[in-house]
């Protein structure tokens, strides 16, 4: 079936109210993403698929499966509609009581429900903390759209922009419109989208293509495929509105192997926009053709680089080039080329629908609307969150992650992924937006957030951040590959305790080098880890190479482990778990450790229950 | 034509070249290793870093691939730049610390020790012989496999290159030597790219003249008489001479 115009829309749309409203069936909302799908939703789903067969329910209950709505903490979890109840870290076994008592009956079952931090119980998912501090308009919808129906989508509103774009406006007016919101691309690059476009659209050459970098690749980063897991469409009509106003008639979606889910999902939804005809020959009635491939990345994080990206789609390597002549001029196959981040194709809907004065008051002075984290490291509710631009860091971490795991205190929090730094407890009233990160040495990025307590060594994640990009690097030019190999030995040989007084300068100097010299960001920005940490949290380097001492004792070779003989009961739990025999005592009697026979695992440490075992 | 400004001398060059090109013209030094005239600029070996100047604004750019446009300031030796250049070739020193190519370019420049792990490598990774195969040569026998530390200049597959013709275009251009071509009794030899083709011999001295693959390919891109292709340059200069005689002492 074709949707040939726009009240032919409205009509379908109608019709798919009415028929919701219509509808006595109770919905069960699976939250069923690769985070949940990994915490056993699929048991989950599982067992409530028998269980309705069980108990003869087809006709009171529907089972609605969707992407990530965001907690993945508590994940798995459902929801039952119309109540909105939220019941939360399921086993497969609470299923029989949730469709006795709160299907078949009406009752709620306590024990499942959302407890917070006083010990109170939460009935609906929208009253829970991690949720109500969120501005959640992208990711709001997820709950009520199964990525493989269509229609989910249109009722909730989609299509309607391109309906109205198409409709009504002009590509320049789209252009005006999307640049008065002040939207900004949601990659890590900032640069405004409409200038994008524009430029895009005034570049001479034909044809033009408009590209999604769904390439994400920063390690615990997974805004994207939250977001293609759960709401392809929108993606996908972000993408028709930016190749209507720039003029071009062929899109393409670069997306990473490793998101089997997301791929599946997007390859429904590419066929269902196709049936509808929101995709191919005259859309919405208009002379207008587009049509998206998706290309499937081969697993290199360089080609989240945009002309990397472009000459991976081409068939050649996954390496950058020069980007004196930019991407709008000549990009793919050297015509003019949009590319643009998931995040940011899925904005585009949301202003035409609320329009750019509404859109624009969301956010800061440079900055609007919201942007998608995800919250990950030693915080107690990780999952991907959404908040206005200009929130602060301390908001994020503490308000909505609830502040530090197992009550450790907080040490630094990682923003922008690899390419981002490391910023202190001082910087937590910092503003969350482009510039004001920038500023303090970190990044936006494409939104990874990572908390990290004071259990964690500044100089082993620079050296883990250093590492993963000396692998990660194409290898193209000197400073990157060179400079990253040689950062990765000066740091290893610090955590190994061979440190030197100089090898903080050498690292500063590397760093200034690839930061000038390197050919694209990638480089430019890898030096942003060991740059941060140097920066802020420079006493901990000097320890390592001073002292031979790692302060949060994660170093292995500049760990001791002893056992303090006041505190020790002689119960011979370490003494049995040493896999060298590093310990020795009687029965009863306090025991000591072998320093040189240790191998600094830890083992006795994490198994004394009388914290007898000193680590320092 | 355009004018543009290097070092505060005004130049007017070519539309649609580059800055390096541009001061190259003018005997302006700027080093360069990946850089060679009529291949692609591929802008990997970060040398040939300038500051550039438009509308006010200064960033560093590479001049190898660095269009030149009308009113852009350049300067080649500002102290960022040096500065930059020398840790760039200091890392280099550290690859490949016992390359004579590269200790010469480092004392050049003024770095005589490199304070970083010291390897020997000869490979530098500009990619000249890469693209001097696929650009001029027409042919890819080699490439890059693997990336960022592990990059490495080969063979598909690493097997002996079907597409090679033994040509030696790459050890030629190579800025440091690290392809070399030896030349055996029967056979070719460029062990880098595992890479072994017999040789032809001049039907008259005996003397090896080319690759056969070599041969072949020239016979294929010319229509030139099947002789020329099994006479060593020495036997043809000869062979011209003794017609020459030949032609005067009729007369």
């Amino acid at each position: 079936m074709k949707i040939k115009n726009s009240s032919e829309l409205k009509n379908y749309y109608e019709n798919l109210i009415i028929k919701t409203s219509k509808r006595e069936k109770r919905t069960i909302v699976l939250s069923m993403g690769t985070c949940g799908i990994a915490r056993g939703a699929s048991d989950i789903l599982n067992s409530i698929k028998k269980e309705v067969r069980k108990r003869k329910l087809h006709n009171r209950v529907e089972i609605r499966v969707t992407g990530c709505h965001g907690f993945c903490e508590v994940e798995p979890f459902l929801i039952i509609y119309p109540q909105g109840i939220f019941y939360c870290k399921l086993q497969p076994a609470d299923v029989r009581q949730i469709l006795m008592e709160s299907i078949e009956k009406n009752n709620i079952i306590e024990r499942l429900l959302y407890t917070d931090e006083k010990g109170k119980k939460i009935i609906k998912e929208t009253d829970i903390p991690f949720y109500k501090k969120q501005m959640r308009l992208l990711l709001g919808s997820n709950r009520f759209i199964d990525p493989a129906n269509i229609d989910d989508y249109i009722a909730q509103g989609g299509y309607q922009s391109l309906s109205y774009v198409l409709g009504n406006m002009q590509p320049e007016e789209v252009i005006e419109e999307i640049k008065k919101s002040g939207l900004r691309g949601r990659g890590g690059g900032g640069f405004p989208t409409g200038r994008k476009w524009e430029l895009c659209r005034r570049a001479p050459e034909f044809p033009k293509y408009v590209i999604c970098n769904a390439d994400e690749g920063d390690p615990g980063a997974y805004m994207d495929r939250g977001l293609l897991e759960a709401n392809p469409h929108s993606i996908i009509e972000g993408m028709i509105i930016g190749a209507y106003a720039i003029g071009s008639n062929y899109g393409y979606v670069y997306v990473r192997n490793e998101y089997p889910l997301a791929i599946h999902h997007l390859n429904i939804a590419l066929q269902q926009a196709r049936d509808y005809g929101f995709l191919g020959d005259d859309i919405m009635g208009k002379d207008f053709y587009f049509d998206i491939e998706m290309v499937k990345g081969g697993g290199a994080f360089v080609c989240g680089e945009s002309t990397a990206l472009i000459a991976s789609i081409e068939g050649k390597p996954g390496e950058p080039r020069a980007k004196y002549i930019h991407t709008v001029e000549a990009g793919l196959y050297g015509k003019p080329t949009n590319i643009n981040n998931v995040e940011t194709w899925a904005n585009v809907p949301l202003v035409i629908k609320n329009g750019w004065q509404r859109y624009s008051k969301i956010g800061t002075e440079t900055s609007k609307g919201t942007k998608i984290f995800s919250l990950v490291g030693k915080i107690k509710n990780s999952g991907l969150i959404e908040v206005p631009m200009g929130i602060t860091l301390k908001q994020i971490v503490f308000d909505i992650g609830g502040g530090i795991a197992n009550s450790k205190r907080f040490k630094a929090i990682q923003t922008g992924g690899p390419s981002g730094g490391c910023l202190p407890e001082a910087h937590l009233d910092l503003p969350v937006d482009f510039d004001s990160l920038s500023e303090a040495g970190s990044m936006m990025g494409s939104g990874g957030m990572i908390v990290m307590d004071e259990d964690t060594c500044m100089v082993d994640v620079a050296r883990y951040f250093v590492n993963f990009l000396k692998e990660e690097s194409c290898g193209k030019c000197v400073p990157c590959r060179e400079g990253l190999s040689a950062m990765f030995e000066i740091l290893t040989r610090i955590t190994e305790g061979n440190g030197k007084h100089e090898d903080m300068d050498l690292l500063e100097e590397i760093s200034f080098a690839m930061k000038n010299g390197s050919l694209c960001a990638l480089g430019t920005t890898a030096s942003n880890p060991v740059f941060s940490t140097l920066k802020y949290f420079r006493d901990e380097y000097i320890a390592h190479i001073e002292k031979k001492r790692c302060p949060a004792g994660v170093c292995k070779n500049l760990v001791h482990y002893e056992i303090m003989s006041d505190a020790c009961r002689g119960c011979g739990a370490c003494l049995k778990i040493c896999p060298v025999s590093a310990i020795q005592g009687e029965k009863k009697k306090p025991h000591s450790i072998d320093d040189t026979k240790c191998i600094r695992c830890g083992e006795c440490f994490e198994v004394c229950k009388f914290s007898a075992v000193r680590r320092k | 034509m355009v004018n543009i400004t290097v070092n505060s001398q005004i130049i007017s060059v070519k539309e649609k070249t580059y800055i390096l090109e541009a001061a190259k013209k003018q005997s302006i030094d700027i080093p360069a290793l990946c850089w060679q005239p009529g291949l692609e600029p591929h802008g990997a070996c970060r040398l040939c870093l300038v500051e550039i100047e438009k509308s006010g604004r200064k960033r560093m750019v590479t001049s190898c691939n660095y269009p030149v446009e009308e009113g852009l300031i350049v300067r080649t030796n500002t102290e960022e730049v040096v500065k930059t250049r020398k840790i760039i070739i200091e890392l280099l020193l550290a690859r490949c610390s016992t390359n004579k190519k590269i200790q010469e370019l480092a004392e050049k420049y003024g770095v005589t020790e490199s304070r970083f792990e010291k390897k020997e490598e000869d490979c530098i990774l500009c990619g000249l012989c890469v693209r001097v195969c696929r650009e001029i040569i027409g042919k890819e026998a080699i490439g890059f496999s693997g990336r960022g530390i592990y990059r490495k200049v080969t063979s598909p597959f690493e097997q002996p290159p079907q597409e090679c013709i033994g040509c030696g275009s790459c050890a030629f251009l190579c800025p440091t030597g690290a392809i070399k071509i030896e030349n055996g009794l029967n056979m070719r030899k460029i062990a880098e790219i595992n890479c072994e083709i017999p040789l032809v011999f001049c039907q008259y001295c005996g003397r090896p003249i080319a690759p056969l693959r070599q041969i072949e390919f020239l016979k294929e891109k010319t229509s030139l008489p099947e002789d020329i292709f099994y006479t060593c340059a020495e036997c043809k200069r000869k062979n011209y001479a003794r017609r020459l005689i030949a032609m005067s002492s009729k007369r």
